[in-house]
C-alpha cells in the first residue's frame, strides 16, 4: 500500500527521483525548481540514493554532463525552469539527437524580460520543437505519477528519447497538496534496473557519439528521429496501463473531463484545468454541456485521438499560458492541426492567460464559458485570439 | 560506398564501427601538397610528431613517405622541419601545378 501525504510538487518529484535512484544528477538551481533539487541533493547527502550528483556552473553545463553520463551508460535525470531550460538549448537537441533518454522535470515558469520568476509555459512550449518527449502535470499527483512512468518510456528500447516532465511553477511546485507516494520498492520494480544502449564505457566495444553528418545524411537522420516520436504515443500508453494496476490511477494521452456529449469545450493545460473543471461543473448544474480537454502528451501531439475527443464539439476555446508574439499561441495552433483531421469542425477560439503567473481565476473559465455559449449558438466568432485576465 | 536510408541508421548517429575513418578519405580537401626531399632529410622525425593526421609514414624507424588519402596539406609538418643545413626536406607546393 502506498501512503497518504500532503506535499508540495517539487517534494513529490523530488520523492519520486528518490524512489528511482537514478545514477548520475547534474543539475543547477533556479527558481521555481530550486527547492527540488536541493531536496535531492539532501537524499544524496543523507546516503538515502546511489546517485552521483555533479554541481555544475550552468544549465548548459548540466544537460552536458547529463548528456556524457547518458552516453556513457547511466539512467539519468536533472530538473529546471524556465530561463534555465532556455540555457540548455543547444544541448537539448544533443540530448534527443543522440537518443539519450533523460528525465527532467521542468517547473515551468516565464521567460524574460521582463524578469519574472512565476508559473508560465513560455519555457516548454519554447522547447517542443527540440525533439524531447513532453509530460503535463496538473497537481503533484500527476507529477510524481509522470517523473516515474517517465523513465519506463523515455527508457523503452524502441524509443530511447528524452522526456520532460512539465508542472507549474509556484501553483504547483510551491503549494501543499494532498497525495499518494507509492512504496519504494514498488517503483522500484515498476522502473526496473537500467538498460543502457550502445554505453560508450563499454570499452570492449569501442564507439563513437556525435560524429559530424553532412547534407548527404543529416536528413536521414531527422526522418529517424521522427518515425521513433510516432511510436511514442502505444508505448505512453502501454506504461499508463501498466501504472494503473499498481497505482489505480487512470492515465491517457489527455484527460477528457465532461467532454462525451459537450456542445462547448475548453482546452488547457496543466493547473489551471483544476478550476476550470470546477466552473464546467457549475455550467452542467445551469444545464449547459460543457467539457474539458486536458492534454498529457504535448510530444509528440496526438493529433486523431484529440481530434475524435472534439468531434462533436460546436464550439471551442484554446487556452494558451504562453505567447507566440503576432500568432496564435503554441496549443491553439496544434488545434489547428487536430481540426485537419476534422470533416466538421468546432469553431475555435484562442485565450491567452495567466503569463508570468497572473492567477487563473473561474470567472476567467466563466467568461469563456460563457463566449462559447454564445458562439455555438449565433455561429460567429468575433476575435480569434484575446488576452484574458489583462487590465486595459 | 552505399549511402543508407534512413530506417538504415543507427540510432543517435552512434558510429559502433572503431576507427572507420580510415573509410573516409579525406585527401581531397588539400589545396597545398607536402613533398619530401629525401635528401635534405636527417631522420629527426619532427614531421611524424607535429602531423595532427598521422600524415607521416614511418617504417623500422625511419621516416617513410607521405600518406596522400589523408594528408590535408596544413603545412605544419614543412614548417618544423629542420632539414639539412638550411634546406627543408619539405616543400609545400600547390596542388596541379
Ligand atoms: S601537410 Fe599537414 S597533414 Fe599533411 S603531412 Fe604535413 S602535417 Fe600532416
Ligand atoms: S622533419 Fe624534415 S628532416 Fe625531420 S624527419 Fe621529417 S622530413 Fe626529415
Amino acid at each position: 500500500m502506498g501512503k497518504i501525504v500532503a506535499v508540495t510538487g517539487n517534494e513529490a518529484v523530488a520523492e519520486a527521483l528518490r524512489q528511482i535512484n537514478p545514477d548520475v544528477c547534474a543539475a543547477y538551481p533556479i527558481t521555481p525548481q530550486t527547492d527540488m533539487m536541493q531536496r535531492f541533493s539532501s537524499f544524496v547527502s543523507d546516503g538515502k540514493v546511489d546517485t552521483e550528483l555533479i554541481l555544475v556552473e550552468s544549465e548548459h553545463s548540466a544537460m552536458s554532463a547529463c548528456i556524457g553520463a547518458s552516453a556513457g551508460g547511466g539512467r539519468v535525470a536533472t530538473a529546471t525552469s524556465g530561463p534555465g531550460l532556455a540555457l540548455m538549448w543547444e544541448m537539448l537537441y544533443v540530448a534527443s539527437g543522440m537518443r539519450l533518454p533523460i528525465v527532467m522535470p521542468v517547473v515551468n515558469r516565464s521567460l524574460s524580460a521582463p524578469l519574472n520568476i512565476h508559473g508560465d509555459h513560455s519555457d516548454a512550449m519554447g522547447a517542443r520543437d527540440s525533439g524531447w518527449i513532453q509530460l503535463w502535470s496538473e497537481n503533484a499527483q500527476e507529477a510524481y505519477d509522470n517523473t516515474i512512468q517517465a523513465f519506463r518510456i523515455g527508457e523503452h528500447m524502441e524509443i530511447r528519447l528524452p522526456v520532460m516532465v512539465c508542472l507549474d511553477g509556484f501553483i504547483i511546485s510551491h503549494s501543499i497538496e494532498r497525495m499518494e507516494y507509492l512504496d519504494d520498492n514498488v517503483v522500484k520494480a515498476f522502473v526496473g534496473e537500467y538498460k543502457s544502449l550502445n554505453p560508450l564505457l563499454d570499452i570492449e566495444n569501442p564507439k563513437s557519439y556525435g560524429p559530424l553528418i553532412l547534407p548527404d545524411l543529416y536528413m536521414e537522420y531527422k526522418r529517424a528521429q521522427h518515425e521513433v516520436m510516432t511510436k511514442v504515443k502505444d508505448v505512453v500508453l502501454n506504461v499508463a496501463d501498466d501504472f494503473e494496476k499498481l497505482s489505480k490511477r487512470k492515465y491517457g494521452l489527455f484527460e477528457t473531463y465532461r467532454l462525451d456529449d459537450a456542445d462547448i469545450a475548453i482546452v488547457i493545460l496543466n493547473s489551471a484545468a483544476g478550476t476550470a473543471k470546477d466552473v464546467i461543473d457549475q455550467f452542467r448544474a445551469k444545464g449547459i454541456k460543457a467539457g474539458l480537454l486536458k492534454p498529457r502528451l504535448f510530444r509528440p501531439f496526438p493529433y486523431e485521438e484529440v481530434a475524435d475527443a472534439i468531434k462533436n464539439v460546436k464550439a471551442l476555446c484554446v487556452m494558451d499560458r504562453a505567447d507566440s508574439f503576432g500568432a496564435y499561441g503554441p496549443l491553439f495552433i496544434e488545434l489547428c492541426g487536430v481540426a485537419l483531421h476534422l470533416q466538421e469542425r468546432p469553431l475555435m477560439i484562442n485565450k491567452i492567460y495567466g503569463l508570468g503567473g497572473r492567477d487563473f481565476m473561474p470567472e476567467h473559465a466563466e467568461l469563456v464559458l460563457n463566449e462559447l455559449v454564445e458562439i455555438s449558438k449565433t455561429g460567429k466568432v468575433k476575435t480569434f485570439k484575446e488576452y484574458i485576465g489583462v487590465r486595459e | 560506398m552505399k549511402i543508407p536510408g534512413w530506417k538504415e541508421l543507427t540510432p543517435g548517429a552512434v558510429i559502433l564501427q572503431a576507427g572507420n575513418a580510415t573509410e573516409f578519405k579525406t585527401g581531397s580537401w588539400r589545396s597545398f601538397k607536402p613533398k619530401w626531399k629525401e635528401e635534405n632529410c636527417i631522420q629527426c622525425l619532427f614531421c611524424w610528431i607535429y602531423c595532427p593526421d598521422m600524415s607521416v609514414k614511418v617504417k623500422d624507424g625511419k621516416r617513410g613517405e607521405f600518406d596522400y588519402d589523408f594528408c590535408k596539406g596544413c603545412g605544419i609538418c614543412a614548417l618544423e622541419c629542420p632539414g639539412k643545413k638550411g634546406n627543408k626536406a619539405i616543400v609545400m607546393e600547390e596542388e596541379d601545378k
